[in-house]
């Protein structure tokens, strides 16, 4: 039995990990202008979108607008599935984060069809959301998100969608 | 008693007893009151008996692809929402407020990059508890559509 290649220490594997998700978000202008971010555990990602003024649709209730839900999902379903995308390359070592941040963007999934489902009014607070890529072919991707705020039991809102999957020849 | 609370169920949308003049103008200041509507720059123009016309121009913050500048279908989504929901709110049988139940949007293409977008709504159908709505967002040419959407969004019990 031969044996097996020593694993990268733990800061050079984490170090990785995040310059990935860092290059994958930053430049995006509309991801900075909701001002989500993305917490990571190992490679599952949690979209935070941190309550602002600006996300309000209803100022009496108040309430999220239904715009800022929707667009929160699909921030969280593309992020997702490029992520899962682009895992095996970024654990090879393959992947070259400062092209990246340098400007050099991965070619992202690409929306067909995006279905919102309202379970109840977003309030004004933190929201959090979850992807899940229930299929991730040669062509086409699934992504099934869900999003909530104080109770992960009682989403506020999910979503269903169908990507184009980027070419690998650019 | 004076209240100088608004009222929730208060519709500005619904043009009843306001003359088609007056309709876009109590639009704007219905949309004006709405922050995200405003962060997203989206500005109606055209308001009653069902239909709803209304644009976001381009902006540099609202971009998904910054390599080609294209906008993000997130913003697209929400300039759809808000259509749809006027839309809804604008049909006579709707008396007060609205919230969206579910929402589709069919993108067929990327939007051109610094072009405005247009979203023309119309709520088909309604019944006592949901309205239907249908919209196409275009970028100039409106025989190519850039998305598609349809729409549901909740009635009011009055009951």
């Amino acid at each position: 039995m031969s044996p097996r290649a020593r694993p990268d220490p733990v800061q050079v594997v984490k170090q990785r990990r995040d310059a990935a998700l860092t290059a994958l978000v930053d430049g995006v202008p509309y991801i900075r202008f909701l001002g989500i971010q993305f917490d990571r555990r190992g490679d599952e990602l949690t979209a935070i979108m941190p309550f602002d003024e600006k996300l309000i649709g209803n100022p009496i209730l108040p309430a999220l607008h239904g715009g800022a839900t929707a667009a929160f999902l699909e921030v969280t379903a593309i992020i997702g599935l490029s992520w899962n995308l682009l895992w095996s390359e970024i654990e090879s070592g393959a992947f070259d984060a400062e092209a990246l941040a340098g400007g050099q963007m991965p070619r992202l999934p690409r929306t067909v069809d995006f279905t919102v489902d309202y379970l109840r009014s977003g309030l004004p607070r933190d929201a959090y959301a979850r992807a899940r890529v229930t299929r991730a072919g040669r062509r086409y991707g699934s992504v099934h998100v869900e999003a909530w705020q104080d109770n992960r039991d009682r989403p506020f809102a999910q979503a269903q969608g169908h990507f184009v999957m980027p070419r690998k020849d650019g | 008693m004076s209240n100088d609370r608004p009222d929730p169920t208060f519709n500005p949308l619904q043009g009843g007893d306001v003359p088609p003049g007056e309709r876009l103008g109590m639009a704007r200041r219905f949309f004006e009151a709405l922050p995200h509507a405003v962060a997203l720059g989206m500005e109606p123009e055209e308001m009653g008996d069902g239909v709803a016309v209304m644009s976001m121009p381009w902006r540099e913050d609202l971009v998904g692809d910054p390599e080609t500048g294209v906008i993000h279908g997130g913003a697209v989504s929400a300039l759809m929402d808000t259509c749809c929901g006027a839309a809804a709110m604008s049909h006579p049988q709707l008396k007060g407020v609205t919230a969206t139940i579910g929402l589709r949007i069919d993108y067929m293409r990327p939007a051109t990059p610094r072009a405005t977008i247009r979203v023309r709504a119309e709520c088909h159908h309604i019944t006592r508890s949901v309205a239907f709505v249908r919209a196409i967002a275009s970028d100039g040419d409106e025989t190519r559509p850039v998305a598609t959407a349809t729409g549901t969004f909740t009635v009011e019990d009055r009951r």
